[in-house]
């Protein structure tokens, strides 16, 4: 590490590489834009207005701080992103509406007193998530 | 202390430790609750105190670089602070917004919060690491950008070095990607990949710089290596961190309905991650090897050499782990992510932090390295924290493995909550050890109360 390796050398191809994987980056990005379309259920969302208040629900009940969505969030609880197909959306409403179950020693969800139309928002928000194509993931029903 | 200014940086130092103590302990809250599920409901339910160990560790960890910077530009620039006021201010500022959000979190509910800090007139809130209220974004950006101004300032002033450079655009790149936390699109896939730019590129990017250079910056000090080396070993580290770690970004763009070929970029270049995580903990050792003085500080040396090898080990060998595509399609989102989130999060950023504290407290209290009673009861804090987290993450570990096979990979799969019951010894153990890490933490803080009788003088 001598010689002709100097400290500006160093600095130079620091940031020439980070410039040229960041732009590869930034291409790929752009890649990404152009094809989500096709996987993420945009004309849904665009038509159904119940789906953008659904994320909001779920967003301010803070759902993500024990349950996972497309696998992201915490482990607590179980996988929602396909909880429209595990379940149906009566069960999910009923099942929101029952909490907590007060089982000793089980884990319990608090009682969000959700109103009718705000978990019929939730339900399309959940078939809208369970519908982006997620190459497969996850590996069953059961999240 | 060469620098009467760098004293601002203890302020941001013990504010920072006393979050530690409030991330530990909700951590403890719920890792109880993994097993004994009413444990504190309906008073502390699980997601609350998941925001809080969170959001403390972000904060103090937050606080411990800008102590650092506060500690270690002065030094590097030969200048004092340019507003050591406008660092003092920007302290409490940041402390009291970031009490407030705890209380706010521990005491209305999430919904009323949002409702009350405007979350209609932008909707930010509810994504993980991301909860924090409207108004709390906004303070962090403030107190953000008044920290730049200030260490910017200083080094326009003063000399130029690398450590310092490299800082810098870790602090700037850590602000300006903070920003994407204010874009939450209705589109969740849209929501989701963009939400990786703050996180990811924050972790497996710009903070990497910022380890980075503080770990240079005390290894300057404790080994008197010459500058040139340990800069162009700097260099070297943080270039291989950003050409792996950027494109690395899309091994969390498999499964959330992003395109296919992401599988390939992911795979091929986090694949490639562990590499400057190993340069790393060469560097560290190296450097040490080749020391040119016997600095009275070996409490401040041992966290140096650990971060190393526990950065390596976390982010690095842990972050392999399920790096591929094809492994973790089987362990997204389960106790194998938790595993890795604890040790890399540990190793890398917990133990730079507790370095820089390590070598700049006794400095700032008025002696080069604490008493060797002191200095005993650090290391053991040190061997305590380190060796309980590593059975937190073997434990979680293999609760994480048989999770996957259970609930993923067997013929007949089990449900989610079915496959958590089965898990229940290991979580035990993972409590177990949480109580030893607590002990470690509470023998660390002793040791700043320990230092009657002799001491090394400045």
């Amino acid at each position: 590490m001598s010689g002709t390796f100097t400290t500006s050398t160093a600095r130079n191809i620091f940031f020439g590489g980070t410039l040229f994987f960041a732009l590869v980056f930034l291409a790929l990005t752009f890649k990404n834009e152009q094809m989500l379309p096709q996987r993420d259920q945009r004309a849904q969302l665009a038509s159904n207005p119940a789906i953008a208040a659904g994320k909001r629900v779920w967003e301010t009940n803070q759902c993500i701080g024990c349950h996972t969505l497309l696998g992201e969030g915490a482990y607590f609880a179980p996988e929602l992103g396909n909880v429209y197909k595990r379940r149906g959306p009566d069960f999910i409403k009923g099942w929101i509406k029952a909490q907590p179950t007060h089982a000793p020693g089980r884990r319990q969800m608090p009682q969000f007193n959700l109103t009718d139309k705000q978990l019929d928002d939730l339900v399309a928000f959940f078939k809208y998530a369970s519908e982006i194509n997620t190459s497969n993931w996850p590996p069953n029903i059961e999240g | 202390m060469q620098y009467k200014s760098q004293a601002v940086a203890k302020y941001y130092f013990v504010g920072a430790i006393g979050l530690f103590v409030a991330q530990i302990l909700f951590g403890l809250v719920m890792g109880l609750q993994y097993v004994v599920g009413d444990f504190l409901f309906p008073a502390i339910p699980f997601n609350v105190a998941r925001m809080v160990h969170t959001n403390a560790l972000i904060v103090w960890l937050l606080m411990g670089f800008m102590g650092s910077a506060y500690y270690l530009v002065p030094e590097e620039t030969e200048t004092e602070l340019y507003s050591p006021k406008l660092a003092i201010a920007m302290f409490w500022i940041f402390l009291v917004t970031a009490a407030l959000t705890v209380l706010g979190y521990l005491f209305v509910p999430y919904a009323g919060l949002a409702q009350m800090t405007g979350n209609n007139l932008l909707p930010t809130m509810g994504r993980e690491f991301l909860e924090q209220p409207l108004i709390t974004k906004i303070g962090i950006v403030v107190v953000a950008l008044a920290f730049l101004f200030n260490i910017s300032m200083t080094m326009l002033k003063g000399r130029k070095t690398a450590i310092s450079l490299v800082l810098l655009i870790g602090l700037w790149g850590l602000a300006i990607f903070f920003l994407f936390s204010f874009y939450n699109p209705d589109n969740l896939v849209k929501d989701k990949y963009f939400w990786w730019w703050t996180v990811h590129l924050w972790v497996e990017g710009v903070w990497e710089l910022i380890l980075g250079a503080i770990l240079a910056f005390v290894l300057i000090k404790v080994t008197g290596v010459d500058r040139e080396v340990i800069e162009k070993w700097l260099y070297m580290i943080i270039t291989l961190t950003l050409i792996t770690g950027i494109i690395g970004t899309g091994h969390h763009y498999y499964w959330i309905g992003t395109p296919e070929y992401w599988q390939w970029w992911g795979s091929i270049f986090s694949a490639l991650e562990p590499i400057p995580f190993f340069a790393m903990t060469l560097f560290a050792f190296n450097m040490v090897n080749r020391r040119r003085r016997e600095h009275p500080n070996k409490a401040a040396t041992l966290w140096a050499l650990g971060t190393g090898v526990m950065a390596f080990l976390g982010a690095g060998v842990w972050g392999f782990l399920h790096t591929l595509a094809p492994v973790n399609f089987y362990t997204h989102g389960t106790q194998i992510t938790a595993a890795h989130a604890h040790m890399s999060f540990y190793g890398a950023y917990v133990m730079v932090v507790l370095t820089m504290i390590s070598y700049a407290m006794p400095i700032m209290r008025g002696r080069a390295a604490n008493s060797n009673r002191a200095q005993v009861m650090e290391m053991w804090s040190f061997w305590l924290m380190t060796v309980s987290m590593v059975f937190i993450t073997l434990f979680l570990t293999a609760a994480g493995i048989l999770q996957v096979w259970l609930q993923r990979v067997a013929v007949t799969p089990m449900s989610f909550m079915d496959t958590q019951a089965q898990l229940t010894l290991f979580y035990w153990m993972r409590e177990v050890s949480g109580v030893v890490f607590l002990i470690g933490l509470v023998v660390y803080i002793w040791s700043f109360f320990c230092n009657s009788g002799e001491s090394a003088k400045a």
